[in-house]
């Protein structure tokens, strides 16, 4: 078997079989996002109890690396008040997904974190 | 079988950046649809033109600047007759995409209006969409587009009753296509749309670098390409065009070069070529571009052809063998230009390109500058592979051998 350093075990299996993937009806926030580089395409409905995410799910369709992103983040995103999201940054999702990013491989990592704010916050320019 | 030595050339010492090594490894470069790599004889012209004959151009009485002078129509010369056109109707511009421009702005805001149609293709690189959809959005003109067959072929009876409407007044496609590869009969379409009354626009940016071209039998009224594809430098295109066309068109840019005679209040614009060469040109650029076009002259287009398309082949042979990984375009190498683009089961084209670069083998993924013919096909991205005349049959197994590598990281024989 081959070991990579970006394609850990977890990350392939995040990406075989993503946590939260598919569509939320109803739903309260939602947003879309294309990276024009690559074409890929991420979605993400969300619903909110008490100034939190009660639920979401995430759709569309990307790399390994921004498939599995989606997935890892969504299990945190779960639960976190509206007013925290607004607060996560690039470190966050890097460090969560505990891998080395290249530049080239940046935006594929950020991408679904920027779908997630642009739906709650509203700022559909992060992180430019 | 005829031997297959015969076609192959060995020309890899000519071109200096495969004497690099990533991570320990010799370049594997299968990316020559997006840029080509430059001989030898090219970067040692636009350093020997830069070191010893730089002077602008058209303005100088002294002996330098009529070197300068010399070595940019000369390079003009040379690359107008290495695609059969004539010297006078052969226009510099920065790419490909500028000389489409050059065509949408120029002919197009004056031919075109409400009532008319563009027809182009699905298999078009934005460089010649884009423009047409912007010229047709603000013209109040039609923007239609030719259907693929499965495989990613056009019909020319699918262009007859478009071409029947009537209502056609410009014909702009692909040559090649710089992701099906598809070669298109352009011949034949020039002449359909000609007797239709429609001017036609051909993008021979992957034509021109990898077979035998001739502008003037292939007839269309415009036709463009660009340098760095064909072992030239970046930051030159050409367009060719008819002259009767060319000479009723108004300029594109204005200012410098381009014209005859300015007053305060109006100008007069210049003769062909340079009515349409606002600014000081990239004379440097085409100097090297007409020392790539010696070099190709040189190992001649039939054999550069045969080259390749005998690399295609061994590529689609061994692609073959690969699970899960189904190519897109025209069925064996005959019929296409020498690129496979293609998808596996399982993992994304990004990744397959990042895989693929840790063995050293570069490969382009994504829409390719074709997002609607990605959208035609059902996929987001592919992968893409093409050849150059430096590539081998050892580039071509490298590449096989990294998509295996990549199905064994994703276990994808394991689920």
């Amino acid at each position: 078997v081959t070991v990579d350093d970006l394609y850990r075990d977890y990350i392939l299996e995040h990406y075989k079989h993503p946590r939260n993937f598919g569509e939320l009806q109803p739903h309260d926030l939602e947003a879309q996002e294309h990276n024009p580089l690559c074409g890929d395409e991420l979605g993400v409905h969300i619903l909110v109890k008490d100034g939190r995410i009660e639920d979401l799910r995430f759709h569309g369709h990307g790399c390994a690396i921004s498939q599995a992103a989606a997935s890892i983040a969504s299990e945190e995103l779960k639960g976190m008040p509206l007013a925290e999201v607004g607060r996560l940054d690039a470190d966050w999702m890097i460090e969560l997904l505990g891998i080395p990013v290249s530049a080239t491989r940046r935006k594929c990592a950020l991408l679904n974190l920027k779908v997630v704010r642009g739906a709650v916050t509203g700022d559909s320019a992060w992180p430019s | 079988m005829p031997p297959a030595v015969d076609s192959a050339l060995r020309v890899r010492d000519d071109f200096p950046i495969f004497t690099r090594r990533f991570g320990g490894r010799p370049l594997v470069y299968l990316d020559s649809a997006a840029t080509s790599q430059k001989p030898r004889a090219v970067i040692e012209v636009v350093a020997e033109h830069l070191g010893a004959h730089n002077a602008n151009v058209h303005r100088g009485v002294y002996a330098l600047a009529q070197e300068a002078d010399a070595a940019f129509e000369g390079a003009r010369a040379r690359i107008a007759a290495h695609v059969g056109a004539a010297t006078e109707t052969t226009i510099f511009t920065k790419n490909a995409t500028e000389a489409i421009n050059l065509v949408a702005y120029a002919w197009g805001r004056t031919n075109i209006g409400p009532g008319d149609a563009v027809l182009i293709t699905q298999m078009e690189h934005h460089a010649n969409l884009v423009p047409w959809q912007v010229l047709c959005r603000e013209r109040g003109a039609e923007l239609r587009y030719l259907n693929l067959d499965e495989q990613g072929e056009l019909s020319l009876e699918d262009l007859d009753r478009e071409l029947a409407r009537g209502d056609v007044r410009l014909l702009a496609f692909a040559h090649v296509s710089n992701v099906l590869g598809t070669i298109n009969p352009v011949a034949e379409m020039v002449a359909r749309a000609r007797a239709a009354g429609a001017v036609t626009v051909i993008d021979g940016a992957q034509a021109v670098p990898q077979m035998p071209v001739d502008v003037e039998s292939i007839g269309a009224d415009f036709y463009a390409w660009t340098g760095h594809k064909a072992l030239g430098p970046t930051g030159v295109g050409v367009l060719h065009g008819r002259r009767e066309v060319l000479e009723r068109m108004p300029p594109f840019l204005t200012g410098g070069d381009m014209i005859a005679n300015v007053d305060h209040r109006e100008a007069s614009w210049n003769e062909l070529p340079w009515k349409f060469e606002a600014g000081t040109p990239p004379v440097a650029e085409a100097v090297g571009l007409a020392a790539a076009v010696d070099y190709l002259a040189a190992l001649g287009m039939e054999r550069v052809r045969a080259h390749e398309q005998a690399l295609t082949k061994r590529m689609l042979d061994g692609l073959a063998t690969v699970p899960g990984l189904r190519v897109v375009g025209p069925p064996g190498a005959e019929r296409r230009g020498a690129l496979a683009s293609f998808t596996i089961e399982g993992i994304h084209p990004h990744d397959i390109a990042e895989l693929a670069d840790r063995e050293g083998v570069c490969i382009r993924a994504g829409h390719h500058c074709a997002q609607p013919l990605m959208r035609c096909l059902g996929v987001g991205a592919t992968a893409r592979a093409s050849v150059g005349v430096y590539n081998d049959g050892d580039d071509v197994d490298a590449l096989v051998g990294a998509l295996q590598t990549a199905r064994e990281v994703f276990a994808l024989d394991r689920e």
